[in-house]
């Protein structure tokens, strides 16, 4: 029994019976039922066709679910109305899905939750473990989902950004459960990079590659975090760069830019260094300028005035941090690093305790906890 | 089995014997701290008795209802003198005793200078479920 056919036919076939009319939230229970059916009956009586046998027995389970439910009239118009089963090409059948999930009506937690569940046919237990909660809240919250945009018409060209959004959201969720969902998010960017043509959507999916090309050296066999400067730059995988370079290349071509673009620029600058020294800062910050005026987010200038303080030394960076609010997310973390470059270790040391006290988890807390402990120890010895 | 809640605090409860911040340890005595509280929790769930365990942000507040169609009351992200809890740890053993012996074992984590911390953790039983069969 292929599970990776099944789970890929997933949302083709939910996608199908949307567009024959099935709601939204009676479709997905079809498919699921159609699913536990292919599992009993496949391994015995494989069918030549998987899709159009999902697809049919699908429809019949939606029927069947209908007629309990509906009135007889409207069965047999439903029946008379049925397009003969069989063969459904193309993928970009399941574009229509990526926008009813990411539909700007969800939360972005529900959003995630339908987009794994419907386009990525992960089991609802699976997203339960991924994101830690139990499967009755994920349930819930799938089932919520569900209704939410159950009235939606389906036929309307969705949103690429708020898609990109809800993907982008699935990859940074990392690695905890055992699904991989940074690996699910590289997956299902892959199908909509195939479906659409869209240079952000190339630029999202080349920045996942180059991201997700380090993973392997931004944690040390104790689970603590390694730098970007310290990472074994030998443990990257050359090949997801190679591929996100060029898929970023052939974005950037087409002179259309957007945020993610720019920041996989900026990571495959990184990525393209064969030391941390040899790094093209420079470059980079005039990629964060990009990126500035692309969102005009703060984090993004956070994370500019590292840029600037490599390029330009730690004055410089200094100087562009002092433009900046203090409470933003990592601004201790930032100015700890910086003044430590600049020689001020007591300043430094200082900061780091401070960006430990307000770090967001335990890996990036015990990190800079090291920094503050590495600054004090040597000051006092 | 019954469970029990193992309570580690920031602030509000005595005074540790070893007590000197985090910050002010070298690195290796943090890496060492940390690798500790791992190995605790790995040879709990080797002999079934770890339930869970979490840590929590420094930061807390107070939250009250504050009457029909107003927002809640709270008391600021930054209080400077409530008890805090910095995590938790829940166990299932056999006794209270058990219990007692695990917490004693968690608050000798090393710290400055590789010593343990010998710092205070608060235990409370969880109240059980209602037995199935009551006569």
């Amino acid at each position: 029994m292929d599970e990776a056919l099944l789970r890929s036919l997933t949302p083709s076939v939910l996608t199908i019976l949307v567009r024959r009319g099935a709601d939204f939230a009676a479709a997905e229970d079809a498919v699921q039922d159609a699913l536990v059916e292919a599992l009993r009956v496949w391994p015995a009586d494989p069918p030549r066709d998987a899709k159009g046998w999902l697809v049919t027995v699908a429809w019949r389970k939606f029927l069947d679910a209908t007629r309990a439910e509906a009135a007889r009239r409207r069965r047999e118009y439903r029946v008379e109305e049925e397009p003969a089963p069989g063969p459904a090409p193309a993928v970009d059948d399941t574009l229509q899905l990526y926008f009813l999930c990411a539909h700007p009506s969800l939360s972005p937690a529900s959003a995630v939750a339908l987009t794994l569940r419907a386009v990525g046919g992960l089991t609802t237990r699976q997203i339960a473990q991924a994101y830690l909660v139990p499967e009755t809240t994920m349930a819930q919250r799938i089932s919520r989902a569900k209704r939410t945009v159950s009235g939606v018409r389906f036929d309307q060209p969705g949103d690429v950004a708020t898609v990109l959004r809800v993907l982008y959201l699935v990859f940074n969720e990392g690695y905890s459960g055992d699904v991989d969902l940074a690996a699910e998010a590289i997956r299902l960017t892959r199908q909509l990079a195939a479906a659409i043509d869209h240079p952000e959507v190339a630029g999202l999916l080349a920045l996942m590659l180059l991201h997700h090309a380090r993973r392997a050296a931004r944690t040390a066999s104790d689970g603590s975090l390694v730098p970007l400067a310290q990472q074994d730059r030998g443990r990257w995988d050359t090949a997801l760069i190679a591929e996100g370079v060029g898929i970023l290349q052939a974005a950037l071509a087409r002179d259309r830019l957007g945020e993610f673009q720019a920041q996989a620029a900026i990571a495959a600058l990184h990525a393209d260094a064969p030391t941390a020294e040899e790094t093209d800062w420079v470059q980079i910050v005039e990629w964060y300028d990009e990126l500035t005026r692309l969102t005009d987010s703060p984090v993004v200038r956070l994370n500019r005035a590292v840029a600037v303080g490599e390029a330009d030394g730690p004055r410089a960076g200094l100087a562009a941090l002092a433009a900046l609010d203090d409470s933003l997310p990592r601004h201790a973390a930032v100015a700890a690093y910086l003044h430590e470059r600049d020689g001020d270790l007591a300043t430094a040391a200082r900061l780091y305790a401070e960006a430990a006290h307000k770090a967001p988890n335990l890996a990036e807390r015990d990190h800079l906890t090291r920094q503050a402990a590495r600054l004090n120890s040597r000051r006092c010895r | 089995m019954a469970k029990y809640l193992l309570l580690k605090h920031y602030r509000g409860a005595p005074a540790p014997v070893n007590n000197v911040p985090m910050d002010q340890w070298t690195p290796e005595e943090v890496t060492a701290h940390v690798q500790f509280m791992h190995d605790f929790a790995a040879r709990l769930e080797k002999t079934g008795e770890f339930v869970h365990g979490q840590a929590l942000a420094p930061e807390g507040a107070w939250v009250r209802y504050d009457g029909e169609g107003r927002p809640p009351v709270t008391d600021g992200p930054f209080p400077e003198t409530k008890d805090l809890i910095a995590g938790w740890m829940v166990i299932d053993v056999d006794s209270y005793e058990r219990a007692v012996e695990l917490a004693g074992e968690l608050s000798a984590a090393p710290g400055a200078g590789g010593k343990p911390i010998h710092e205070w953790l608060e235990v409370r039983p969880c109240l059980a479920e209602p037995p199935t069969i009551t006569e």
